[in-house]
């Protein structure tokens, strides 16, 4: 009985750990496509990258860029925290 | 040798090499034709999840929309992508530890009810449907612009390749296609792109082309904003400030909505576990980014080439191109004031030429004096986008009708062998149905294709993501949440898209939401309605919570449980 509690404990603390990197990746996406894409972009677009204003930048580069780096550093994120809880299929 | 002469060689070396595929990957069971045998590798995955993804309008119409409409154009870009990251974030893994192989199959066993099932079913192939007729309109085009085959025999030509890889290989036939498809369709937007980022800046990469100097020394986009102020509209880069909030709602449609795409779903179901699942959706979006980034320095570079080479010219001295174009009816020139000279301005009253957004793309390689087997190219490129997507979107249809419709509503105990024979059944009906649509595409299909994203961002994922993540989501909030947000975003569409027979004008838009941003106030519409029926109505059986619980551990993805429902 008691291995088993402190398996569902494991399996709690897992699931709180992943909805906890969820949180922080997708405001990251939120911020880069939302704000910096669109609603901060005309403020944004005062600064510049090379040749690009900053505002636009975000809107037809960065965020995609940044999209793709998120979805990565999730998977690393989950392959180890699945082999941390024993979690993971081997 | 001419551009005709590369275009038939490439487009035909292409059609053998996939014809070559679905013999060789001929499915044999019922898994094999759904998902693929759930043995495909995470980076074939990707690749034809990409393929899957991009469509005759990602490949054909993206460049030349952006092209036109500038910052504005990034909803697009980023609406497009950003789905990915919902995707492999909340639905994907789960989904793949859930392990069976459809959308409905999920809705119908989550909210233990048929009629659950039904409903998604029939959004599904709604969905799919309007999708998969505006592929085969694009390969009827591609064949009757650039290979002088009738508009007709085009479409006859392209159902007929995709009958014969879908029916026999199913998903495991299509996966392999998709990715030969996808390598196909990459090259050919890229070089272009690659041979014009060098003309204009001397970089070989677009992306950095875009914010690069041109050869005499100002930025390209500097020269761009200025040459657009010159002619009356607005800088090329400049926030459009009063369509600001409409932008974002349809950026988050067209995320959400890609979030809930059946048949992009579908993809994740065919990997052996779920961090494969994850790592598949990390490749695809990296290889839809290649596209998606090169998308808009194409944009930047033809609306520069074309302000440069037709402006202010007179007609006379036009190059070769802009007549061959004029015949298709794509650019037209009508001298307004007699003077023999092309005038383009904002103002409709004295603008005199009328550039058609397809031909961005299309005749880029023309414009930019490129040789003739880049034109080839594009074009067997063009023909991979419109046929991968279309034949996901079948496998969808017909996935949809033997498993969802036949084996788990009117025949429980049809064989597997009788399933195989009537999935391969109704793939064929679904090519030769949306064949005959795409000979006779109605008119509307161009606006139901942009408001497939709102009815699936306003359906398909608030009920996804709820089951996944909201233990106490019962069937009454999830079936009232659906029918709500979908019933929602309907009418808001129908009331203000003329081209449907709607009343409204844009004067009446609730906050300035387009009809093609309103499916993100759908989709909260149906979290609220479903988070509070559900919270009045009786918990879900205890069985059902237990398989939300189980869905969130990747352990023993290999062996899915089957659920008995009622």
């Amino acid at each position: 009985m008691r291995f088993i509690a402190i398996f569902l404990n494991n399996k709690k603390a897992y699931w709180k750990q992943n909805l906890k990197y969820l949180g922080i990746l997708l405001f990251v996406w939120f911020f880069v496509s939302f704000l910096c894409g669109i609603l901060l972009a005309d403020y944004l677009n005062q600064f510049y990258l090379g040749g690009f204003p900053l505002g636009f930048w975000f809107a037809h580069q960065g965020a995609i860029y940044v999209f793709v780096c998120l979805i990565f550093v999730y998977v690393y994120l989950m392959n180890r925290l699945d082999k941390k809880y024993h979690l993971d299929e081997g | 040798m001419d551009a005709q002469f590369w275009t038939y060689s490439l487009v035909g070396v292409t059609f053998a090499m996939y014809i070559t595929i679905a013999i060789i990957s001929k499915a044999g069971s019922t898994k094999d034709f759904y998902v693929a045998g759930s043995g495909v590798h995470p980076l074939a995955n990707g690749m034809a999840t990409a393929a899957d993804w991009m469509s005759a309008a990602s490949f054909i119409s993206m460049a030349g929309l952006i092209a036109f409409m500038g910052f504005s154009g990034g909803q697009f870009l980023m609406g497009w992508t950003g789905g990915y990251v919902l995707l492999a974030l909340l639905l994907a893994p789960y989904l793949r530890k859930f392990g069976k192989y459809t959308v409905p199959d999920f809705i119908g066993e989550r909210y233990y009810s048929k009629n659950a099932r039904l409903v998604a079913l029939i959004c599904a192939l709604f969905v799919s449907f309007t999708y998969v007729v505006g592929q085969m309109k694009g390969v009827g085009v591609a064949f009757a612009r650039f290979l002088d085959v009738p508009y007709d025999t085009g479409v006859l030509i392209g159902i007929g390749i995709v009958f014969f890889y879908a029916v026999l290989g199913g998903m495991k036939g299509i996966t392999y296609t998709q990715v030969a498809q996808y390598c196909i369709l990459i090259f050919a937007f890229t070089v272009p792109a690659i041979f014009i980022s060098i003309q204009f800046t001397g970089n070989f990469l677009p992306q950095i082309g875009l914010g690069s100097k041109t050869t005499d020394g100002v930025y390209l986009l500097e020269k761009l904003n200025q040459l657009t102020v010159d002619l009356g509209f607005d800088q090329y880069t400049q926030v459009n400030k009063q369509n600001l909030m409409n932008m974002f709602f349809i950026t988050a449609a067209l995320m959400f909505g890609t979030a809930g795409l059946p048949h992009v779903i579908v993809r994740f179901f065919t990997v052996p576990k779920v961090r494969h699942a994850r790592l598949s959706a990390g490749w695809a979006l990296l290889f839809i980014a290649i596209l998606y980034t090169t998308a808009p320095a194409v944009a930047a570079f033809a609306r520069t080439n074309i302000i440069h080479t037709v402006a202010d010219q007179s007609y006379e001295s036009l190059p070769q191109w802009f007549k061959n174009w004029e015949g298709t009816g794509l650019l037209s020139f009508e001298d307004k004031n007699n003077d023999g000279h092309v005038q383009y301005n904002a103002d409709a009253s004295i603008n005199e030429l009328t550039v058609d957004r397809d031909i961005i793309v299309l005749a880029n390689p023309e414009i930019a004096n490129l040789p003739p087997w880049v034109i080839g190219l594009v074009v067997a490129g063009g023909l991979a986008a419109a046929l991968s997507t279309a034949a996901g979107l079948l496998l969808v249809i017909s996935t949809s009708i033997s498993h969802d419709l036949l084996k788990k509503n009117l025949r429980p105990n049809i064989s597997e062998k009788n399933e195989l024979w009537a999935a391969r059944i109704s793939i064929a009906v679904a090519v030769v149905g949306a064949g005959l649509a795409g000979l006779n595409p109605p008119g509307f299909v161009a606006e139901v294709v942009a408001l497939a994203f709102g009815l699936a961002a306003s359906s398909f994922f608030p009920a996804i993501i709820l089951g996944i993540f909201d233990k106490r989501m019962n069937r009454q909030g999830a079936v009232a949440g659906m029918i709500s947000g979908i019933v929602f975003t309907m009418c808001y569409i129908v009331y203000f898209k003329p081209q449907l027979g709607g009343v409204g004008t844009p004067a009446g838009y609730w906050w300035g939401i387009s009809p093609e941003g309103i499916g993100t106030l759908g989709m909260l519409i149906n979290f609220i309605v479903a988070i509070s029926v559900s919270r009045l109505t009786t918990k879900p059986p205890q069985k059902i919570q237990e398989l939300t619980e189980s869905i969130r551990y990747p352990k023993g993805s290999g062996k899915p449980k089957e659920i008995q429902i009622r």
